[in-house]
């Protein structure tokens, strides 16, 4: 696997305030990598396309600074993961009600876990497929 | 060593926040429909694990070699310590510093990736992760720090701490000979990640 490079860093962030440093993007917290491999997988497979993913962004965070928010940065990667939701959902590949439902799911899997096992779906206690 | 009060709750103390398990929703379901290989999500986080605060745990490894009265204080309560340098949030609440001594090596591990002072250390490794690891750092510590190239003195007990939802465990290395007179910026260059999770030593010679 090679090392996502910076074009596609500045590509995936066109015309938003990436948090970054001279190397390229840093994080606050890892669900924030996640969700930043997340993108840069689908534009490897060719699911989005850069281009798309600017204009999700960018379109995203203007909505978000109007309303008076993502001035500083600090939820830059919550506008991320909307952009991301709102454009698979655009592109018929999620519903709004799948990932919540997949979210809740999960949300139960964690606090069904025992400390020492890895966070499984299928502990998700009101599972049924 | 350690005066501390180590709470080890095994029952129900994983948490997902709403965002985090979104995340998780969202790459299920790429996953699942094949949109996504989590191997490809693996390497490209990976990439970047080194990028969330490592270099936090460094600097506070190296003002605990330079600075004895922080040292005592970081061996007293490390969450207050580490806030003193400004680091902390989620998932650092509560730090706990164990050094290192010529008598006992401390190892870190842990079942979960949520339970890693990422405030401190940044992003868990892969294999920090991984089965293997998570196994083999309680039943064979000194095998897993073979793999790592690590051999320690035969005397040097190796003690393993498991981090908890509540506890996250950072590892202060002993300060190496050759570094009298090094300021903490120099020293903190020599501080590695691994090295504060107890697979690794700080070397001389790493400086970069």
């Amino acid at each position: 696997m090679s090392r996502p490079d910076a074009a596609l860093a500045d590509a995936l962030a066109a015309g938003t305030p990436i948090p970054r440093d001279a190397d390229g993007p840093v994080f606050a917290e890892p669900w924030q990598a996640q969700a930043f491999a997340l993108v840069v997988a689908l534009q490897n497979k060719g699911v989005l396309t850069a281009q798309e993913w600017a204009e999700a962004l960018g379109a995203e965070i203007r909505e978000a600074v109007a309303a008076g928010g993502c001035r500083d940065g600090s939820d830059y990667y919550e506008r991320w993961c909307e952009a991301l939701e709102h454009l698979l959902i655009a592109k018929g590949l999620a519903s709004h009600e799948g990932v919540d439902a997949l979210a809740a799911s999960w949300e139960r899997a964690a606090e069904a876990t025992p400390h020492g096992r890895p966070i499984l779906l299928e502990n998700d206690p009101q599972r049924v497929s | 060593m350690s005066g501390h009060d180590h709470q080890h709750h095994h029952d129900h103390d994983n948490h997902f926040t709403p965002i985090e398990a979104r995340v998780k929703a969202l790459e299920t379901l790429l996953v699942a429909k094949g949109y996504v290989d989590p191997a490809a999500l693996d390497a490209i986080v990976e990439t970047y694990e080194t990028k969330v605060g490592p270099r936090n745990g460094a600097l506070v490894v190296a003002k605990a070699w330079t600075d004895p009265a922080f040292a005592e204080r970081l061996r007293q309560d490390g969450t207050a310590a580490v806030a003193e340098l400004g680091y902390g949030g989620r998932g650092g609440e509560h730090i706990v510093a164990v050094f290192n001594t010529p008598d006992e090596h401390n190892l870190i591990v842990c079942t979960l990736c949520s339970c890693y002072p990422w405030p401190v250390l940044g992003l868990p490794p892969v294999w920090y992760k991984s089965p293997p690891y998570r196994s083999r750092a309680v039943i064979d510590p000194r095998g897993v720090l073979a793999d790592f190239g690590v051999t320690l003195p035969a005397d040097q007990r190796i003690r393993v701490w498991d981090s908890t939802a509540e506890t996250r465990f950072l590892v202060i290395p002993q300060r190496p000979a050759g570094t009298e007179g090094w300021d903490e910026e120099r020293l903190a260059g020599i501080v590695t990640r691994d090295s504060m999770i107890g697979v690794g030593l700080p070397e001389v010679g790493a400086a970069t």
